[in-house]
């Protein structure tokens, strides 16, 4: 097959215009594949929290865009991540998810062993491999390293890549919303905890980033579930303790005016977020001891400051989504060009009371399960423009809301809260990581 | 029914509850639950915890009923074209009876398909029922199914198993 956009820098920018980007960023497989390539591994993509592996030996199997890695606690206070692959024949070294390996991987083909920093530390019967240059060759290097790991305040993100920007550089401003969520903590540490949920969309990967700062749908594609439990709830006995499942729903039926003000925050390289001034998590009931300990911790000024944030989705581009306020991460992890991964993840707040996390388990239960009414809503939209993408009636995908003609290159923006600009910035830094280098 | 069920009674309750599903009469299926009743999907094999530890699904009256009346909503788009469901069960076993309480527990390994348009899915769990006798009848205190994958990545399960 002819390639339609493999090393065709200019086909690729062509693909993504002010206003509008073409269907082939949801259906081409190629350009799927030039994603991982480029995309994914000029980026730091998140990989996992250090919490997840707590003590020496401890792994956590996951992947970087499709490429199979592994972070490992090699040392007492360094994590490490590193390709998926015994040098020897390709066999993965761990399946997925965590465990423990001891001192040693330990390949379960041929017993080769590699230390937890990826160097090998032994192969049997080593006097085969005597006189024929194997120090010299790529498989007695080991397993190979991810090159450039960050470990910023706990989260791990690693960059494929030589180029593409320093982690600070990247990420530069974004980094308040996750500083926000480890300073909820009165000891300012989190924890991974209450388990993951994990759904399969067949959708393409960037259905999701887009939706999460798409503040004009939740009233629309969620009135089947939010505009339910609301209804339902109407016919409680009157003076009846709002439980906590219809105070997270029911925000998500707030009006236009609510989202317009709430606002959204444009920062460089495709990161933002929605909820500069408000958000639909806003008006959560208070839990007892929690301010007390916050003040303990911070004082009453930066107590407040840090709770007063009320940040709805941050974006960390390419493919995270962070919800400080209530400690979730969703990782929407590509496969194919039709299929996404979503994983979500919860974190506990070190030190406060057990009610957050119990709100936090709520929420990931009843907004992001397979079992959800609202993750039903939003896959049938995500499965519907995977299908209507095909017709040849329009090639191209509108992102124009409150486009204006100066936005290219202003940064740090706040602006109308049912904006699509955020959309537009994550299409703009797609191009420019996808075409870096070449 | 006579204050003490039989285990025909128990095993006859809870195939009528799979039958009520299938044949989608949700308001009679609610019904069967009681008032503080839970219906319990956990997310990993021998869960303990609903609380700390997220599920599938952990819902009570009112969650339940609001899926049921969104199952029905006119903006329901997930639902249009509507899913269906069938359960396939291994005969009930009464694993505990306790008369003095009126409280028993039955375990019930079952196949559940739904389906939905061009799409057929098959699930393979245990149903754990904790029945109790209230005001004469049978009702649900809570139903607990553990599906054989509750940890993989699934799809969309839109009804009830």
């Amino acid at each position: 097959m002819i390639s339609k956009y493999r090393g065709n820098r200019q086909a690729i920018s062509a693909l993504v215009r002010e206003t509008e980007v073409h269907r082939d960023l949801y259906l081409d497989q190629e350009l799927f594949e030039l994603e991982m390539e480029h995309l994914f591994a000029n980026t730091w993509v998140y990989v996992g929290h250090e919490s997840q592996v707590p003590k020496i030996g401890d792994f956590y199997a996951t992947t970087i865009g499709t490429q199979p890695v592994i972070m490992v606690r090699h040392t007492e206070d360094g994590v490490k991540v590193l390709h998926n692959r015994c040098p020897h024949k390709g066999t993965r070294l761990t399946g997925e998810g965590c465990g423990n390996v001891g001192r040693f991987f330990r390949c379960p083909y041929h017993a080769w062993t590699f230390r937890l920093d990826g160097s090998l530390a032994g192969v049997p019967l080593k006097t085969g491999y005597d006189d024929t240059g194997f120090a010299d060759g790529l498989a007695a290097r080991g397993m190979t390293p991810v090159r450039h790991v960050h470990n910023y305040r706990g989260f791990v993100f690693g960059k494929l890549n030589d180029i593409g920007p320093a982690f600070e550089e990247f990420f530069g401003e974004a980094l308040s919303s996750l500083d926000n969520m480890i300073d909820r903590s009165p000891v300012g540490k989190l924890e991974v905890a209450g388990g993951v949920l994990r759904y399969m969309h067949d959708c393409n990967w960037k259905m999701l980033v887009e939706n999460q700062t798409d503040t004009c749908h939740p009233m629309i594609a969620h009135q089947s579930s939010a505009g339910t439990a609301i209804d339902v709830w109407k016919s409680a006995p009157a003076g009846a303790k709002k439980p906590m499942a219809v105070e997270i729903y029911a925000p998500f039926m707030s009006s236009y005016e609510f989202f317009q003000s709430m606002g959204i925050r444009v920062w460089d390289n495709g990161h933002g977020h929605t909820g500069v001034s408000h958000s639909i998590h806003s008006d959560y009931s208070a839990v007892p001891g929690y301010f007390e300990q916050m003040m303990a911790a911070y004082g009453e000024a930066r107590a407040k400051a840090i709770l007063d944030e009320n940040r709805h989705n941050t974006v960390y581009f390419p493919n995270v989504m962070l919800k400080g306020p209530i400690q979730l991460l969703r990782l929407f992890k590509p496969v194919a060009a039709n299929r996404t991964l979503v994983e979500s993840w919860t974190f506990r707040l070190v030190g406060a009371p057990d009610m957050l996390l119990e709100r936090t388990v709520t929420y990931n239960r009843l907004i992001n399960a397979p079992t959800s009414v609202v993750g039903h809503d939003d896959l049938e939209i995500y499965e519907r423009a995977q299908a209507g993408l095909v017709s040849n009636g329009n090639e191209w995908v509108n992102v124009q809301r409150l486009y204006a003609r100066n936005e290219a290159g202003q940064r740090n923006v706040v602006t109308d809260g049912t904006s699509e600009w955020q959309m537009r910035n994550q299409f703009r830094a797609w191009a420019k990581f996808m075409t870096m280098g070449l | 029914m006579t204050s003490v069920p039989s285990d025909q009674q128990l095993m006859d309750f809870v195939l009528r509850e799979a039958r009520l599903l299938d044949q989608q009469r949700l308001e009679d299926w609610l019904d069967l639950f009681a008032e503080d009743g839970h219906y319990w999907m956990p997310v990993e094999r021998g869960q303990t915890d609903p609380r700390l530890t997220t599920s599938l699904m952990y819902e009570d009256k009112l969650l339940l009923k609001i899926r049921i009346e969104r199952l029905k909503g006119k903006t329901t788009y997930s639902q249009s074209p509507k899913s269906h469901c069938h359960h396939v069960l291994q005969m009930p076993q009464v694993d505990e009876r306790n008369d003095q309480e009126r409280h028993y527990v039955t375990w019930t390994p079952m196949h559940y398909v739904e389906s939905r348009a061009e799409e057929q899915t098959l699930y393979a769990a245990w149903a754990t029922h904790h029945l109790a006798m209230i005001d004469g009848a049978l009702k649900i205190r809570l139903k607990r199914v553990d599906l054989v994958n509750c940890d993989a990545a699934l799809g969309s399960i839109q009804l009830f198993l």
